[in-house]
């Protein structure tokens, strides 16, 4: 496998994402183990500076900030997960519908997919997440449904190119079902292009979700989540370990899918850039 | 458009909460008749559909409607918080085509050589980078700590604005022949444009990258080089020129983004722009007002994509002759 010119593992940026990656995720499983104090103990009056105890100091109301990181990871990772898989099912069921029928149906689905993607992000998230009220669960479906066009549009891509292949119509002709030629023909040739994506739109998925907490329209505050302590900094600037750590937090996961994503481009190129140029 | 109506207007009608109960007080709310005759001034008495063809009649006579929050019609909330926005991602666009092209050409150039991995390395960090907190830091450390960029807001507290031209305080300040004024507006809004720009300028240094290397492939560049031509010159002629077209069709589109993207920035340098006014309507339920950021953010989004596609048919000559 070592050989393998292509392999994942000659890359260094995708051996510092899967790193970073694995990282976050072990913190996340084991979070009562690491963290040095409960997340959500509280000291009143106490708004210190890190030091030995506290090493990333604490908030406004005492509560540790390094356990808050720590447990913080355990909202961000499943839900940025759950996000991505989400948007790739939507978007690829519905890109596969319109390019593999085509006709009206793909018109109408396309139609839908360019009038989503027309829309500035943040904004309909926004405009979502607040019109369903302010809550995590919310912010994920408002990320999910500013996403999944993206990837409409590459399995459409992707569709279209292979569906006249001749390895697809031996099968039909062999009586393959429509399910059976989308699921055990196509499938394989599209999953590599749409991983890639997915890698790389997790990082942009997870950086929206923090954004809405931010704003103060996702996670509420007593949670640990990282947008909404960066958010809890702003309101006390002066105290630059409030926002600092939890952001870097965010930096450094974004920043291991965005490489892990980058990495697994270059390998899967040139087909992919293709298809996402498209 | 009408999708983009017709989208905005569904997001409206996800509200599972009251917006006459957000702008409503307690004892208003308790009033049936106050209740009825706000739904009436909204029109939301009557049945969906009808409010949907009563919104796009009054959206075809430039009607936005009536924020409920600032109790003045959309349009010129609008035109109020647009100029100071579009001077925003102005700014940002300028940097972002400056830094995005140097650091394009220097990792084209220096391909999979060190600068070029140190350009890779930087970029998708740009890209990584939550804008919120890029926000918080830089205000942390070029205002409170290093005090080189003044506080938040568009000007000094106190100062006067200048006498309305534009709406961009730059330009206002300028053809009013107010110097100070212009350089204060103009310290105000540097670091929220650098901020803005990061992302963009990354995106562009990937792509100028991208679409010069493309280029170099080409046979006339080898031809170029065949036939003698200085390295620079066939650089600067043969490659560069090309590589513009592309880059001014992305630079377009990430304009556009701009304008959107700036909810964040505005939000916490205190930016009295759009993506505050999206931001405010979005938390007060200020359906008028969501619908018209919206619509009108999504409209500028088009325009610009239409614009670019004519632009280029200006730029490359081998589409003029189709």
């Amino acid at each position: 496998m070592k050989k393998n010119p292509n392999s994942p593992w000659r890359q260094p940026l995708a051996v510092i994402g899967i790193t970073i990656l694995s990282l976050w995720i072990l913190i996340a499983i084991f979070a009562p183990l690491i963290a040095t104090a409960d997340p959500i103990a509280q000291n009143y009056g106490e708004l210190l500076a890190p030091n030995a105890h506290n090493w990333f100091g604490t908030d406004s109301v005492g509560r540790d900030v390094l356990s808050r990181v720590i447990y913080g990871a355990r909202i961000t990772l499943p839900l940025s997960m759950m996000l991505v898989i989400l948007s790739m099912i939507i978007g690829s069921i519905i890109g596969a519908i319109a390019g593999y029928f085509g006709g009206w149906l793909d018109s109408i689905l396309m139609r839908f997919t360019d009038v989503v993607l027309a829309f500035p992000g943040i904004i309909l998230a926004m405009a979502v997440a607040a019109a369903l009220g302010p809550e995590l669960r919310n912010a994920v479906f408002a990320v999910v449904l500013v996403a999944w066009p993206t990837y409409a549009r590459l399995v459409r891509g992707l569709i279209l190119s292979s569906k006249n292949a001749d390895y697809v119509t031996s099968s039909r002709l062999l009586g393959a079902s429509t399910m059976r030629a989308l699921f055990v023909d196509l499938r394989p040739n599209i999953s590599g292009p749409i991983f890639v994506l997915a890698a790389l739109e997790a990082g942009n998925g997870m950086l929206l979700l923090s954004g809405l907490s931010f704003l103060g329209l996702g996670a509420r505050p007593p949670s640990a989540e990282w947008g909404t302590m960066v958010s809890a900094g702003a309101n006390n600037f002066d105290k630059w370990w409030l926002a600092v750590f939890p952001g870097l937090a965010i930096l450094t996961a974004v920043l291991a899918f965005n490489f892990l994503g980058d990495a697994l481009r270059d390998i899967l190129d040139p087909r992919t850039a293709k298809a996402l140029r498209e | 458009m009408l999708g983009i109506t017709l989208i905005s207007f569904s997001v409206t009608q996800l509200v599972p909460g009251d917006p006459a109960t957000l702008n409503l007080g307690q004892s208003a709310m308790s009033n049936p008749t106050i209740v009825a005759t706000w739904r009436a001034k909204y029109g939301l008495d009557k049945p969906v559909p009808e409010q949907y063809i009563i919104y796009i009649n009054h959206l075809l006579h430039g009607d936005l409607g009536l924020s409920q929050q600032s109790r003045r019609p959309v349009s010129s909330d609008l035109a109020e918080y647009l100029p100071a926005t579009f001077e925003l991602a102005t700014v940002a666009i300028f940097f972002s085509l400056l830094f995005g092209l140097l650091f394009g050409i220097v990792a084209a150039m220096t391909r999979d050589r060190w600068p070029d991995q140190i350009i890779r390395f930087i970029t998708l960090t740009g890209v990584s980078v939550p804008t919120f907190w890029l926000s918080l830091v830089f205000f942390y450390l070029f205002y409170f700590k290093l005090s080189w960029f003044p506080s938040n807001g568009r000007l000094d507290p106190g100062s006067d604005t200048p006498i309305t031209i534009t709406g961009m305080f730059t330009v206002d300040a300028l053809l009013h022949g107010q110097f100070s004024l212009f350089w204060q507006a103009f310290r105000h809004l540097m670091l929220p444009a650098i901020v803005l720009a990061i992302y963009t300028i990354a995106v562009l240094t990937r792509f100028t990258r991208a679409s010069i290397l493309e280029i170099l492939h080409n046979d006339y560049v080898r031809a170029a080089r065949a036939k003698g031509l200085p390295e620079s010159l066939v650089i600067r002629r043969h490659v560069l020129r090309p590589a513009l077209i592309s880059i001014v069709t992305v630079a377009g589109v990430a304009f556009g983004n701009l304008l959107a993207g700036s909810v964040l920035v505005e939000n916490v340098f205190s930016w009295p722009g759009v993506g505050q006014y999206a931001y405010r309507s979005s938390i007060g339920l200020d359906l008028p007002g969501i619908m018209g950021v919206s619509i009108v953010v999504a409209g500028i989004f088009i325009t610009m994509n239409l614009l670019v596609d004519i632009a280029y048919r200006f730029i490359d000559p081998s589409l003029r002759h189709e």
